[in-house]
């Protein structure tokens, strides 16, 4: 086994080394045998278990964008001739769209186009709740950050500003892998570790709940998946605002990172069993079949998750790499109960979906906003 | 041969009542009943099912993982069963706009790829021809031993030999007889499906039935060829099927010890009238039946040395996971690959070694690269 070393990371302590060489020994374990450890400190752990999923639609407002991540195949730089930004009715076409099929949330998130500014967001997520009201999941940390420099604003004033237009929740895309020397070599202009972390804990603090990712195979160690998985866990002591973690692979074809290989099945397993039993504080472990397909995302219901995650009406980023695995309802649910669970449609929050009622989202963040 | 100390702990505890007695049977080194293997089709526990297929692995093969370097032949895709097997979409019938026959010389130019890789088997099978006689594969085993005779030839399913021992007038026996002079060194297991009489007319009806299959099979143990047992999974059959038919292999593994390995085959619907009737396309399987099918198969045929995960028809990923449960075999490098992929399996047709290689060390095993008879070649390509 090689050194296992804790990095250090600009505004942070260390993580503890002898924590860091114990998880991070985990992979050594039989594949089975984490499996097992995982799946009995899942929520869904009881034989018959459930597995949720949602269903939503992936709007990506804008691919204009200045960070130049390499390992992304989505963004154009600034006066690229294939740039876009969305129109406020193009948005709503593709909510209505997304409602008629029994869509709960849409997930928002685009570039870092700095040519956006705050009232560009505001009157979005107004509009939206005015005229196509639906659960908005939306923003990544780095948009926030990108946002709230454009302003010289700080962060929480922009969540502030988003929450009361009608902003939802957060997704947890951008953490990438919360190791500063590896931010450094796959995205170098993109926030560092601290700052991942700062704006989720603001956010947490404003009433949102979050997600954390995480994306390996980046030419990161075992051991630096590891501490990624610690400084989510700290912060989920912390606030307690982060609902699942998600881990996927780097899918480099298209990218700046192209020929990368991608970890194998066998290494995703043990990573996402890790991961439960690292982060046993986050109470959901989302599979990722977008970039496993939908073979080992069921094999991973064994290994500690309990989400499917999203339906994905439409998804732009990962698919601009390639990897292109979008299915019918009905394939998603037998799918699940092939596996041996009971699958349950879910809100953002992961509370069931309510077929009776008579709000556009069962979260508690949206039911605020029907009773104020 | 000698096989590593066995390591006797199953990794995984079984969650249920239903599945204790079956895993200490399975720890005891016991044989498991036909209601024991339904049973481990039936349970949700999906990991203890692996861990015991897991244990009878180690047993049988260590950490050991086996490859081939292999290239497929195809000569003719003409079938007359093309329209009784509604599960396939390679066969076609004889004027056909796709129809294809290989001459000889195109199957020996085909080969020719052979010299320029480290190909160690060449994997023969086809339709059933209505005129290609015995001699045109005899002469074609021939003539690739003559060009190859390094390369071992595994070549056509019993439903093959069957098929040339009935329009030649002669039987079975004769037929292999004179395909092993001819230099035959092995037989690929395809067209057993599933022996179920029910399923057979469903899926593959006067295809060879069980009775005779096995009778080839016999025949051939008998004669000194090994041949490879298979089971086409993920279509109309039930578990009791799907055990029925393991359990009729292992019979006659007891009786003569010539299975080398047993393949369960992952069904593709697509282009095929039975994906069209039952409104099918993609991957028919889940992951999670995939690797049952493989690690049921590791405890109950407990008597064939090697179990293989086909990734043509399960992708590389299940492939690689199915070596934590129980499967020892990866299929090697396949050149030109044509059946699966005429039925819309969306894999690649051929997958380097080195990237074998690589997946066997990151699943925690060691490569071993073989020839057709199960021995490790003396310089692996890989090192």
């Amino acid at each position: 086994m090689t050194a296992v070393v804790s990095r250090p990371t600009a505004g942070l302590a260390p993580v503890d080394a002898a924590e860091l060489a114990e998880c991070a020994s985990l992979y050594d374990r039989p594949l089975l045998e984490l499996g097992a450890m995982a799946r009995e400190r899942a929520p869904n752990a009881a034989p018959g278990g459930t597995v949720s999923y949602i269903v939503d639609r992936n709007i990506n407002y804008t691919n204009v964008c200045v960070t130049d991540c390499s390992f992304c195949a989505f963004y154009r730089r600034p006066g690229h001739e294939e740039g876009y930004v969305l129109s406020n009715e193009q948005i709503g076409a593709k909510i209505d769209e997304a409602k008629a099929i029994g869509a709960v949330q849409i997930l928002m998130q685009g570039g870092h186009n700095p040519y956006l500014k705050l009232d560009y967001y505001t009157g979005l997520l107004d509009y939206i709740k005015t005229h196509h009201p639906i659960h908005v999941h939306g923003f990544s940390s780095s948009e926030l950050d990108v946002i709230a420099r454009v302003h010289k604003l700080d962060v929480a004033t922009v969540i502030d500003e988003l929450k009361d237009a009608g902003l939802d929740s957060v997704p947890g895309a951008g953490a990438e892998i919360l190791v500063d020397d590896v931010r450094d070599q796959i995205a170098k202009k993109k926030i560092g570790t601290a700052r991942w972390l700062d704006i989720h804990r603001t956010v947490h603090e404003h009433g949102l709940l979050s997600s954390a990712t995480m994306m390996f195979g980046a030419g990161e160690s075992r051991a630096d998946r590891v501490e990624h998985m610690i400084r989510v866990r700290d912060l989920q002591r912390e606030t307690g605002g982060f609902t699942a973690f998600i881990p996927w692979t780097l899918q480099s074809d298209g990218t700046g990172m192209e020929g990368t290989p991608e970890p194998t099945a066998s290494e995703y397993l043990k990573t996402i069993a890790i991961s439960r039993l690292v982060i046993h504080n986050v109470p959901n472990l989302q599979v990722s079949y977008v970039t496993q397909g939908p073979k080992v995302a069921q094999v991973a219901l064994h290994f500690g998750c309990n989400d499917f995650g999203s339906l994905m009406m439409e998804e732009n980023v990962v698919s601009a790499t390639g990897t292109d695995f979008i299915m019918p309802r009905s394939t998603l649910v037998e799918f699940i109960e092939e596996a041996g669970f009971e699958a349950v449609p879910r809100y953002q929050d992961y509370s069931p979906v309510r077929p009776d009622l008579d709000w556009y989202c069962g979260c508690r963040v949206c039911m605020d906003r029907r009773d104020p | 041969m000698i096989f590593p100390r066995a390591d006797g702990e199953l990794h995984v505890r079984p969650r249920s009542a239903a599945l204790i007695p079956i895993a200490a049977k399975v720890e005891a080194g016991e044989r498991i009943s036909r209601d024991d293997a339904i049973a481990l089709f039936e349970t949700d526990d999906l990991l203890a099912v692996g861990s015991m297929a897991d244990l009878v692995n180690r047993r049988l093969n260590g950490d050991r993982v086996f490859y081939v370097a292999n290239q497929h032949l195809n000569p003719t895709n003409v079938c007359i069963l093309n329209k009784v097997c509604v599960f396939c979409s390679y066969g076609v019938r004889p004027l056909a706009e796709d129809a294809y026959t290989m001459t000889l010389d195109e199957v020996y130019a085909e080969a020719e790829a052979a010299r320029t890789s480290p190909t160690r088997e060449f994997h023969i099978v086809g339709g059933l021809h209505p005129k290609l006689p015995l001699s045109y594969y005899a002469d074609m085993i021939r003539g690739l031993k003559e060009r190859h005779p390094a390369v071992h030839i595994k070549a056509l399913t019993a439903v093959e030999i069957a098929h040339l021992a009935r329009i030649e007038g002669i039987n079975t026996l004769d037929v292999l007889r004179d395909l092993q002079d001819a230099g035959l060194d092995a037989m690929p297991g395809g067209g057993a499906e599933v022996f179920s009489p029910a399923v057979r007319s469903t899926i593959a009806d006067r295809k060879l039935a069980a009775d005779a299959w096995l009778g080839v099979h016999r025949e051939a143990h008998e004669l000194g060829i090994p041949t490879n047992c298979t089971l086409l999974y993920g279509h109309v059959e039930t578990a009791a099927d799907r055990v029925d038919h393991m359990i009729m292999l292992r019979d006659l593994q007891d009786e003569t010890g010539g299975f080398s390995t047993f393949i369960p085959l992952a069904w593709h619907p697509d282009n095929t009238a039975l994906g069209r009737e039952m409104g099918l396309e993609g991957d028919r399987t889940g992951g999670v039946d995939d690797l049952k099918a493989l690690a049921v198969g590791r405890i109950l045929l407990d008597n064939v040395p090697h179990i293989k995960t086909h990734w043509i028809m399960v992708t590389t990923k299940i492939s690689q996971i199915a070596l934590s449960f129980g499967v020892d075999d990866l299929e090697g490098t396949v050149v030109l690959e044509k059946v699966t992929h005429a039925a819309g399996a969306d894999t690649p047709t051929g997958l380097d070694l080195n990237e074998i290689v690589d997946l066997i060390r990151d699943a925690g095993k060691t490569p071993v690269e073989r020839d057709s008879l199960y021995n490790a070649v003396e310089e692996p390509v890989v090192a």
